[in-house]
């Protein structure tokens, strides 16, 4: 008897201190919040990351801001390529997320209504160009919080090997003299010109979504639009050409590109079998083992007049958005973090050094990532390459084109050709209408 | 609630004095309150925010706005949705045969009077316990190595996925309708089957005319699973073609899932075709279920 007393003394004492405890944390956090200013006492921030290579960072950074400012933040990081599926259960839930983010103009038309305008918003300052703004008339609704390029990155050593450097790659036609020239040698000199150019899920928006882009991009300059509901493929002959020189050049045969995955480009690249590996700057950790001296960025070239002033092809599809429907101390909370993550030393640090970004704020700092500054070298003194690709109409476009390029690389006649003009040309008409 | 269906019991169990009755009866309510509640949530609730989504056009689940009819009109002129209909039809009647013809094989062959049964149906049931996504990956490898002999692969060609889809679900359904079909065969009493041997039916005779017939419950259950997870079929789709090359293999559960997240604003288009998908399943379900019943006899 005397025994349950005291043990019912202890749990009552345990409850106690374990609620005085819960009420002393709050107490004081709300404490340092209201010395930072009245505004973020109650927000909290819920983030929905889209970058799987940046979340460990991303955990760590929220959780050295809940430090700072006793504001709790949250990170959930979607699985590679269920972004829009996690967003979209994310969204109907009670405690939605607060900051969100969109690939561009197509995915904001979905995400409209939830976007917040951040016209005037203390981060909106920090932006070292307008451009960087997603707008939708005269809201601006999205903001751009990394850059990246890509091009076709290449092993120093192994083109030296073959006889060449970089410098002598100017054009399309001098590039493509090179690329068979290695093919010709290849047995002799142990390597091939492309990595495998997988259509596999994991590997093939690199052709269907980031080469199309070339086309579409000088199309555009042409017609001097920068979104369109008719594409026209003036540009597609070329498309056919740097496709034909990927597919035929590389590790394998092209009927099995549909097989290959991109972990396999990866690995061809890694362990020295090609030369070349078309990607972004994001692919530098991947990669990093050949050694920083060893690797390098190119712009890819496929035969359009007056590409050779162009850089490499630089932009984004990571532009962040405030839940507008969250509520008014949330909202204030998600701007004041964003603002804290892009001017604070620790944010900064976190975004530059540890996630790699090249940031379009005034704090950017200088990269530790080779193919960043060998992109920004090419750039300063051309024009780069945008990224037009986020006009693309639908995800069924691009599944569209891929399917069609896998086509084509298997039985490379002028039929199957025409399938993938098809796919780009009407698909783009049909899906645009579709899009509504 | 409760308390009302306890009354009733109380008064049906003070008539007939049956304990265990009463005991069933007044719980009863308890015991499934929690699946019953499962139920509600988890299929119920979802099932006519369903319906209701597929006349709305939205984004996320709870933010909706009623459009009418438009979706179902957009989603008939969806050739492609058409395709993948007569594909899946295909699909299967050709995975039904071919699932219940091995099953029903093997179980007769499993209940021989041989060493080794209670191992080979543990083997054979074994493919049924890995998931259908993680199948559709390892047999993807498999038929592309063998394929790359030929210097093809499973996505260039819609009839290589197609037979890659029907060895795949045979390969995984086949040991689950086994099982049944053995417990099936192992309820047909011994006299029947002795009976007809001493009237002098031959082998072939007694499997028409005694185990069939009286198998048809078993038959019954089988080509409802097999027709209906024809019919459902989407992991393996997902992981082994991906609908590859341009749709060709895609089958409706694809179809649908594709549509909700493939074009910005068709959501409720996606939705529009699995309210149709789930009629059509339930109408085949209904139609097969009294064909093979219709065949069942008592014993």
């Amino acid at each position: 008897m005397k025994k349950r007393k005291v043990l019912s003394v202890l749990l009552v004492a345990a409850m106690t201190v374990g609620m005085l405890a819960g009420c002393g944390s709050s107490s004081s956090s709300s404490d340092s919040g209201s010395s930072d200013g009245d505004k973020e006492a109650s927000g909290k921030v819920y983030y929905l990351n889209f970058k799987p290579e940046a979340d460990e960072q991303w955990q760590d950074l929220a959780e050295k801001y809940t430090e700072e400012t006793g504001v709790e933040v949250t990170v959930l990081t979607a699985a590679s390529g269920e972004y829009e599926k996690t967003l979209k259960s994310e969204m109907a839930k009670t405690d939605a997320p607060t900051l969100f983010q969109v690939n561009g103009p197509v995915g904001l038309a979905s995400w409209k209504d939830y976007c917040y305008d951040l016209s005037g918003s203390d981060i909106m300052g920090e932006l070292t160009d307008e451009g960087f703004a997603l707008k939708d008339g005269d809201q601006t609704l999205g903001i751009a919080y990394v850059v990246e390029s890509y091009g076709l990155i290449y092993n120093k050593a192994l083109l030296e090997e073959a006889g060449y450097t970089a410098d002598d790659i100017t054009d399309f036609d001098s590039f493509k003299k090179i690329v068979e020239d290695i093919t010709a040698r290849k047995d002799e000199l142990g390597f091939s010109a492309f990595t495998s150019a997988g259509m596999d899920g994991s590997s093939d928006w690199r052709f269907k979504t980031h080469l199309a882009n070339y086309p579409i991009f000088f199309e555009y300059k042409d017609e001097g639009i920068d979104n369109t509901d008719a594409i026209k493929g003036t540009y597609l002959d070329n498309y056919r050409q740097i496709w034909d020189l990927y597919i035929n050049n590389a590790t394998c045969d092209p009927k099995l590109l549909s097989t290959k995955t991109g972990d396999d480009a990866v690995a061809e690249f890694v362990t020295e079998e090609a030369v070349f590996y078309q990607n972004g700057t994001w692919a530098y950790n991947d990669v990093a083992d050949l050694g920083d001296d060893n690797i390098g960025i190119l712009p890819i070239y496929m035969g359009i007049e007056g590409e050779e002033d162009y850089g490499i092809c630089t932009g984004t599809e990571n532009y962040w958005c405030v839940n507008s429907k969250a509520s008014e101390e949330d909202i204030q909370a998600t701007l004041d973090f964003m603002n804290w993550c892009v001017t604070s030393d620790a944010g900064v640090e976190a975004m530059c050094k540890d996630m790699g970004f090249v940031i379009p704020f005034k704090s950017n700092l200088e990269s530790e990532n080779v193919l960043v500054n060998e992109a920004n070298a090419y750039n300063a003194d051309k024009t780069a390459v945008t990224w037009t690709f986020s006009t693309m109409p639908s995800e069924e476009w691009k599944n569209g084109v891929g399917s069609a390029l896998t086509s084509y690389a298997a039985d490379q006649t002028d039929a199957n050709w025409d399938a993938v003009v098809s796919a780009f040309v009407d698909g783009w008409a049909t899906e645009a209408a579709a899009a509504e | 609630m409760a308390g009302g269906s306890g009354s009733s019991a109380v008064f049906i169990s003070e008539k007939e004095g049956d304990f265990v009755e009463k005991a069933m009866k007044r719980y009863m309510p308890i015991f499934v309150l929690p699946t019953f509640c499962a139920f509600i949530l988890g299929f119920i609730v979802p099932f006519i925010m369903g319906i209701w989504l597929s006349f709305c056009k939205f984004t996320t689940v709870t933010d909706a706005k009623f459009v009418g009819f438009s979706n179902y009109v957009k989603a008939f002129q969806d050739t492609v949705f058409r395709h993948s209909f007569w594909l899946t039809a295909l699909f299967a009647v050709v995975s039904l045969v071919v699932i219940n013809v091995f099953a029903f094989a093997l179980a007769m062959a499993l209940t021989q009077k041989m060493r080794g049964t209670n191992i080979f149906r543990t083997i054979f049931f074994m493919p049924n316990l890995i998931g259908g996504i993680v199948l559709g990956y390892i047999w993807q490898l498999i038929f592309d190595g063998i394929l790359s002999n030929y210097n093809t692969a499973l996505k260039l060609n819609e009839w290589l996925g197609f037979w890659g889809l029907i060895i795949l679900v045979s390969w995984q359904q086949i040991g689950y309708m086994m099982i049944i079909y053995i417990a099936g065969l192992q309820s047909i009493p011994g006299d029947v089957l002795e009976a007809a041997q001493i009237d002098g039916a031959t082998r072939w005779q007694r499997l028409w005319k005694v185990t069939i017939p009286m198998m048809m419950p078993s038959i019954t259950i089988c080509v409802f699973l097999s027709i209906t997870n024809g019919f459902k079929l989407f992991d393996q789709n997902l992981s082994l073609t991906a609908g590859e090359p341009s749709k060709m293999s895609e089958m409706m559960a694809l179809n649908i899932y594709n549509t909700f997240y493939g074009r910005t604003g068709w959501e409720g288009v996606g939705q529009a075709k699995a309210v149709m998908f789930f009629i059509l399943v339930v109408i085949i379900g209904m139609i097969q279920l009294r064909a093979t019943r219709s065949k069942e006899v008592q014993q």
